[in-house]
């Protein structure tokens, strides 16, 4: 391939990246004839395809195979309202195309896997990772540790963000920090817990800044340093962070090969996954309806958030938070029949688990939370 | 008396509190009074064998416990000690 060059558009288009010298004219061709891969067009992927095709780099790819909806729009600037529906690659590639023409954006429309990472990855100089589950994570990071590419890593949680870089030569990987991953359940995800919009925004533009230096080569990487950032306390920190001592030198001794991330991280395979099994503890939410509506006997409780209560309720149903129940538990009749529900089901299956240890013989759950009864009893209910 | 920054996925065990002031002279007596006062975080902390989570590193400062005498390193009264546990969030 010869050598790049810019046409008198880019050197107008770059002029302020021309003109200092931390980038230069160098610089500029640098990033153009540099590839990066971007796992996820989500809430750190948006700002991160965005800025990353403005800057100029050469090739980007894009790995997604999600479709946007509303409740994306909140944070992932690069999808807009008109893209609802439409696979997020398409409305991430019209995106990028728009602000910069010149780069060259590879889709690839697929949940990236053991069988593909590598053949995937090798094509890219780098990798940056804004994906949203623990299997993904270390499959990004195991690759990248065995192809010798850096992964240039960002997360986030509710109002909390951390950023590092990985797998480059000398320095530690996602493993270094995490050794294994928690069990399913005990970290809640974004769609549990909610993330500020603008967080992912913030932390996917750390992680574009790391990409773009460590292309031109130019000042300190996040390499070996954790950073943490607080949006709530508006701190960030610094943690340092150190390659494993049993990897001396080389590759993470972990890691001999890609492995299967949904069993590492104990989670069942989709295909594998058993239907969800109605037990006679369960109740509909049309059964609850109809039940409420003849003016039977028995207790509704809705056991989530009192912020998410005042979303959307049901006036029949008496909050009490999930979390408060332990305490709360004797302000219930033991031989009354009770009804928990929540926003999908999971919590309250909770919720009846312990009422049930508790010593409350007739409890049930309503099967699909607040969210079924939206569809299923009263369609004025906001899903959220 | 160390300060202890509690990260946001567990201070539904700490009332909410973002950071705790606990006693002791190693890590392992502060995160011991710390679950002490908070009894709901010990099994977030801890495995059953009383080791703690591969998901959750300490730092006291900036340094990982890891790589200083872990629950034996010790804790002057002007240290901070972060728990940082691993999240995972992003593309959705």
């Amino acid at each position: 391939m010869s050598a790049p060059t810019l046409s008198n558009e880019e050197v107008l288009r770059y002029s302020r990246h021309l003109i200092m010298p931390e980038v230069g004219m160098e610089g500029q061709l640098k990033l153009k004839s540099s590839s990066v891969l971007l796992v996820g067009t989500g809430g750190l992927g948006a700002p991160l395809g965005m800025y990353l095709a403005a800057a100029g780099i050469g090739r980007i790819g894009v790995v997604d195979f999600d479709v946007v909806d509303h409740t994306n729009l909140q944070r992932q600037v690069i999808h807009g309202t008109k893209d609802v529906g439409r696979p997020k690659i398409d409305s991430a590639y019209d995106r990028m195309m728009d602000i910069n023409p010149n780069v060259q954006i590879i889709k690839h429309e697929v949940a990236l896997t053991s069988e593909n990472a590598l053949e995937i990855i090798k094509d890219y100089d780098l990798v940056v990772d804004g994906t949203d589950n623990f299997p993904t994570r270390y499959l990004v990071n195991d690759a990248c540790v065995l192809l010798g590419k850096p992964n240039v890593y960002g997360s986030i949680f509710r109002f909390e963000g951390q950023a590092s870089v990985f797998a480059t030569d000398d320095g530690p990987c996602y493993r270094c920090l995490y050794p294994e991953p928690p069990p399913p359940g005990l970290v809640p995800s974004c769609a549990e817990g909610g993330v500020l919009g603008i967080l992912p925004g913030v932390v996917g533009l750390i992680q574009a800044t790391e990409v773009v230096k460590i292309i031109l080569g130019k000042g300190d990487s996040l390499k070996g340093r954790l950073m943490l950032y607080d949006a709530l306390g508006m701190r960030f920190r610094e943690l340092k962070l150190r390659r494993d001592p049993a990897c001396p030198t080389g590759q993470c001794s972990r890691i001999k090969g890609l492995i299967d991330y949904q069993e590492f991280c104990g989670m069942p395979h989709a295909q594998e996954a058993p239907a969800p099994v109605v037990t006679d503890a369960d109740i509909t939410p049309k059964e609850v309806s109809e039940r409420l509506a003849r003016g039977d006997r028995f207790v509704l409780i809705d056991v989530r958030e009192v912020h998410e209560h005042q979303i959307c309720n049901i006036p029949a149903a008496q909050l009490i938070p999930l979390g408060d129940l332990p305490k709360r538990a004797n302000e219930l009749d033991p031989a009354a029949e009770i009804i928990c529900h929540c926003k999908s089901g999971m919590r309250s299956a909770k919720a009846c688990d312990f009422l049930r240890q508790a010593g409350f013989r007739h409890v049930r759950n309503m099967k699909g939370g607040i969210l079924a009864w939206s569809d299923q009893v009263d369609p004025s209910v906001p899903k959220y | 008396m160390a300060k202890v920054l509690i990260p946001t996925p567990l201070r539904q065990f700490t009332d909410k509190q973002d950071a705790v002031i606990a006693a002791g002279s190693t890590v392992g007596e502060v995160l011991g009074a710390l679950t002490a006062q908070f009894p709901a975080l010990r099994n977030n902390l801890y495995n059953a064998e009383g080791k703690l989570r591969s998901f959750v590193n300490v730092y006291v400062n900036d340094e990982d416990i890891r790589y200083l005498d872990k629950d034996a390193t010790a804790v002057k009264d002007s240290d901070t000690l972060s728990i940082v546990p691993s999240i995972a969030g992003g593309r959705s």
